[in-house]
């Protein structure tokens, strides 16, 4: 969830009116937002630094504001103000509007080496625009917000805003080798190819993260004026000619990506967010793009939709009973221009661009519930009439958890997620003959594959209980994982009930007991007589030779018991001996 | 204590003397309480091999007041035969004098006397014998004596059942060292239940008793078709990321998805809808057929929703599970890279939110929740959605403690569910609410292997609705 900073005063002059922190608590809590935390620059400065560097930080007192994901209209303060005073009834909607300029349109030309590496685009202008310090900062903000969220970390969408007066269009998209783009970048004072600066941006905290979306690509995207001036290399850097101040009154807005829908999505918030500082309020001048194809469009598409939904749907599902023309008011208080028009039943809803969120009548229908309030709901019980039944292995494991507890064991809850150390290595497995599942892109080594025995989880659990009074006699019963091409995802998981015990001398017998123990449990008698269970000399790598036993019960092999080898003993940082016992309990269902 | 002046008095005296000391005689002879010896050579054998002590055990003996008074004056056989004259007596007069009716039939078995029934006046007892040896006063008169010890063990508990003899040293008689109540009991040998696990029991306990079945989600490995796209949840999502979920190296693709529902669930992502709009992007089967560790066990859920939606017609239903659940997310006190999930599921007929508020509403109460507030949320697959917040008496704050929502119909209808079917949901995490029953502040003291068993030891009962501890200091998550 998008966390938003802003100036609580800023936030309250705008609001034309300010709140205690627990009444503005309480409003973002109704609209859907939160409230997350009252700070300052200084106070996060001092968290993060020491008081030392906090010096001399502005102490202005900043709201942070949790926002839901898919409402981008709200990631700046422009953005917030307008959705609560609209939602307060303080002010109407404002209406976009996309403009022609009074002279040439602003051109955008895609040329077709885009194609293979970044194929979309899309422009605005922002005309007579007046910025303050605030607004620029708020401006740049909303852009790094959107690149985080919406535009995926720049790689469905990146923003470029240049000072038009600086430029001469048209513009050309095209895509170049690296070595062929030369300019100066922003913030930089001389200039430098594309590949040197990967190279230097390798070490820039802020803008490694976005080399990857397109280094080792034959062609790089970049952005010319008609003078060969660099607006930008998406989705890494624009060029320091065109670079925006305080004092910008024209701003050229591009939007490169690999999703379009995206691209026009995030271009209508910027401009429908701070259209409301241009010179004509609301308005944005369009821009031409003109595609490989020769065929053109006109940006930004500020689209207006019509949905309609009937009342008495929205009553059904909320679970209220209001009259269409007060849905109609609530969804109007939602950014959502609505009116009943028709029979009287049929709502009509204007979306705005701003609202890019809205895809479903269930969209709408979530709105209008928010509006009502989701605590004046009135909560009812559905009717719905059923049996509950358990399912089955769970059941068998919530009966064998307790009788096993009965018989003295304690219960253990370890890790599903482990290194290929603890259930190959360790155990004097070769990996490949545990037949685990990998996991791709572990963090550390401790989430490599999934474990395919229990055994290393309480073994490790000993290892760090080795201070506790002796014997430890521990179990887990819980799921593990092998390969199994037979199933639709090439994988299962099976419920083992894995025992350990712990002590000064090896006690097999205690493990042999509780194996005796388990099989009367489960009413399996002992003898090798169809149904019955027996143990059969065995071995194993994790085993005493000579200490070890197969255990067949109804008809099948169902895992192992025996004295662990001290190797295994030692890998795991254990120093008394140790007897095991370790069953599949999906046969005994 | 094994230090103090007795322990060091008796370890002097036993090596002094030959072939080990008697506790009693020792006590005796230093003038002391018994039970002071006894307390220091117990100290001394908590020590490990120091001393060697054994348990003996002494009887004495001494006479009942009928003893007392037999030893001065002879048994009562005794009396008896000394008060019959040669020419005998009659039975009747011989039964009124003090000692005859027990001494009749004794003087009898001992052959001492004999009755004469045929006597012209009743009964009359004549001696059998000119003399006799009144054994019973003599062996009385031994254990006067303090020789007890030197009649058999068949002798004294035959004095005994008549009352004669009795030991001493019964407990009636000695002092009794007072307990201190202050000091724990020895607790018992015993097995012991994770408390995670039993929160678990309760959750699974409140789900049935409110009729929901329980869902199979015996399957970590998901392939992202049912972990997210069945979800309708777009595939350059965040959450999709490789810097959220586990993904797959072996087996890296799920071998079999329901082609048929991919088609639609394809069409709905990229064209709409079903009334929708869609995402309007290129869907990808390759990114669909990624296997992961699920993400949530909504996965396990949209597998039973369209087993459900295959079978005709439409029954309701109300589902549960709970079980671990994986993230690749960056681990912190309160996060860890898996987790369990409990998630209730309801699937009818015109459900409205304030139906989904409603089962909540019960559901948390049998949690000892009552004070429950909605705020609205939005998660990719529900809409409207709801985060379930609860005041914390602890932190004086409202808490969130659960997710809940409506499943979009967008995930729902290609399914094959009919349209007025809608289907309330809601999720929390076990972790969370355990973490704040049993005030631990640290998952890592909760899950793992790194846990103190003491802890589990030690670990109280899971009731859910009883009153909870005093509240931790620290938020937990």
């Amino acid at each position: 969830m998008p966390t938003v900073s802003v100036k609580r005063d800023l936030l309250f002059q705008a609001l034309g009116r300010t709140y205690t922190d627990e009444e503005f608590d309480e409003l973002c809590f109704e609209f859907g937002l939160e409230l997350d935390e009252i700070t300052s620059e200084k106070e996060i400065i001092s968290k993060e630094q020491g008081t030392v560097k906090a010096a001399g930080a502005s102490d202005v007192v900043l709201y942070k504001i949790d926002v839901p994901a898919n409402r981008y209209d709200l990631l700046c303060l422009e953005g917030l103000v307008r959705g609560l005073q609209v939602f307060k009834e303080r002010i109407k909607a404002p209406v976009y509007k996309r403009v022609m300029p009074d002279g040439k349109i602003q051109k955008l030309i895609i040329t077709e080496e885009t194609a293979k590496i970044r194929p979309f685009a899309v422009a605005a202008v922002l005309r007579n625009i007046k910025f303050t310090k605030d607004r620029y900062d708020s401006f740049i903000e909303l852009q790094e917000k959107l690149h985080q969220n919406i535009c995926r970390k720049r790689a469905l969408v990146a923003i470029g805003t240049h000072d038009l007066d600086t430029l001469s269009g048209p513009f050309t998209y095209t895509a170049k080798r690296p070595s062929d783009i030369k300019f100066k970048p922003l913030n930089k004072t001389k200039e430098y190819t594309a590949c040197e600066l990967m190279n230097i941006y390798k070490t820039d905290n802020h803008l490694k993260h976005y080399l990857h979306i397109i280094e080792n690509k034959p062609l790089y995207p970049v952005i010319y004026d008609s003078n060969g001036v660099i607006l930008s290399m998406p989705p890494i850097i624009n060029g320091d000619h065109s670079r925006i101040t305080v004092n910008t009154r024209n701003i050229f807005i591009e939007c490169t990506g690999t999703d379009f829908t995206k691209a026009k999505i995030v271009l209508d918030i910027i401009v429908t967010m701070f259209s409301e500082y241009c010179e004509n309020q609301f308005t944005v001048e369009a821009a031409e793009v003109v595609f490989p194809n020769g065929k053109s469009s006109t940006f930004p598409e500020l689209a207006y939709r019509k949905e309609m939904v009937r009342a008495d749907l929205i009553n059904k599902k909320v679970g209220i009973r209001e009259t269409p023309e007060n849905l109609a008011k609530l969804l109007t208080r939602m950014y959502l221009k609505s009116e009943v028009i028709g029979d009287g039943n049929q709502i009509e809803i204007e979306i705005p661009p701003t609202r890019a969120d809205i895809i479903h009548a269930c969209d709408i229908v979530e709105d209008a519930a928010i509006a009502y309030g989701y605590n004046n709901i009135q909560m009812t019980l559905p009717k719905t009439y059923t049996i509950a039944n358990q399912f089955p292995l769970n059941k068998l494991t919530e009966l064998l958890r307790y009788d096993m507890a009965a018989a003295g064991f304690t219960e253990v809850l370890t890790f599903a997620l482990c290194s290929q150390e603890d259930i190959a290595d360790k155990l004097g497995l070769d990996i490949s003959a545990t037949k685990a599942v990998h996991i791709s892109n572990p963090k550390t080594a401790e989430f490599q594959v999934a474990r395919t025995t229990l055994l290393p989880g309480l073994l490790k659990t000993i290892a760090a209980n080795r201070k506790m009074p002796l014997p430890l006699k521990l179990f887990e019963i819980s799921d593990i994982v092998i390969k199994d091409s037979d199933t639709d995802v090439g994988a299962k998981n099976y419920r083992h009930l894995c025992a350990v015990y712990y002590n000064k001398n090896p006690g097999f017998e205690i493990i042999h007991g509780l194996l005796d123990r388990i099989m009367q449990l489960l009413d399996v008698p002992p003898g090798e007589d169809k149904g019955g269970y027996v143990i059969k000399a065995s071995e194993g790598p994790a085993f005493f030779p000579g200490r070890c036993a197969e255990i067949f019960a109804r008809g099948q092999s169902v895992g192992k018991l025996g004295v662990l080898h001290p190797d295994v003993i030692t890998k795991f940082e254990l120093t008394m001996p140790c007897s095991s016992l370790e069953i599949n309990i999906g046969p005994f269902l | 204590m094994a230090d103090g002046p007795v322990a060091e008095l008796l370890l002097r005296r036993l090596e002094a003397s030959d072939g080990g000391l008697d506790s009693a005689e020792l006590a005796a002879e230093l003038g002391m309480e018994h039970q002071a010896v006894v307390g220091a050579v117990k100290s001394l054998q908590a020590l490990g091999e120091i001393i060697e002590a054994e348990l003996r055990s002494t009887k004495r003996w001494e006479l009942t007041a009928e003893g007392e008074e037999i030893a001065r004056e002879g048994s009562h056989e005794a009396r008896v035969f000394r008060s019959i004259p040669l020419e005998g007596l009659a039975q009747s007069e011989l039964m009124r004098l003090p000692s005859g009716k027990v001494g009749f039939s004794k003087a009898m078995s001992n052959k001492w006397i004999r009755v004469d029934k045929s006597a012209a006046d009743g009964p009359r007892v004549f001696r059998v014998v000119d003399s006799m040896e009144d054994e019973v006063q003599r062996r009385l008169q031994l254990a006067q004596g303090g020789q007890a010890e030197k009649l058999g063990e068949k002798e004294r508990s035959e004095l005994r059942k008549r009352k004669l003899l009795a030991e001493v040293g019964s407990w009636r008689d000695r002092p009794f060292k007072p307990y201190n109540f202050l000091a724990h009991g020895v607790l018992p040998d015993s097995g012991h239940l994770h408390p995670l696990l039993k929160v678990r029991s309760q959750f699974r306990q409140i789900f049935l008793e409110m009729g929901f079945t329980e869902m199979p989600t015996d399957n970590f490995i998901e392939s992202s078709f049912w972990n997210f796209d069945a979800l309708f949840q777009p595939q350059q999502h965040p959450a999709r990321d490789q810097h959220d979920t586990f993904f797959l190296r072996d087996p890296a693709e799920a071998l079999q998805l329901p082609m048929d529902y991919v088609q639609r669930v394809k069409r709905t992502h990229s064209q709409g809808g079903y009334g929708s709009q869609g995402y309007k992007y290129t869907w990808k089967l390759d990114e669909a057929r990624k296997n992961l560790l699920r993400t949530h066990t909504t996965s396990a859920s949209a597998r039973a929703l369209y087993r459900l939606a295959q079978k005709k017609p439409f029954t309701p239903v109300k589902y549960f599970s709970i079980d671990r659940v994986f993230r690749n997310e960056t681990l912190d006190a309160t996060h860890l890279a898996e987790f369990h999930q409990i998630e209730g599921v309801v699937a009818d007929h015109g459900l409205t939110l304030g139906h989904l508020m409603g089962v909540l509403r019960e559901f948390f109460t049998k949690l000892g929740i009552t004070q429950l507030r909605f705020k609205p949320a939005y998660n990719p697959y529900t809409e409207p959605s709801m985060e379930v917040f609860s005041y914390h008496q602890g932190l004086k704050k409202w808490v969130e403690v659960g997710n809940s929502g409506v499943f979009r119909p967008e995930m729902l209808l290609p399914m094959g569910l009919p349209e007025n079917v809608s289907v309330i949901a809601w999720g929390l995490s076990l972790e969370r609410p355990t973490m704040i029953k049993y005030g631990i502040n640290n998952i890592r003291d909760l899950v793992g292997h790194k846990v103190n068993l003491q802890m589990v030891y030690d670990s109280p009962l899971c009731r859910l609705d009883a009153e909870p501890r005093p509240p931790p200091t620290q938020e937990a998550a």
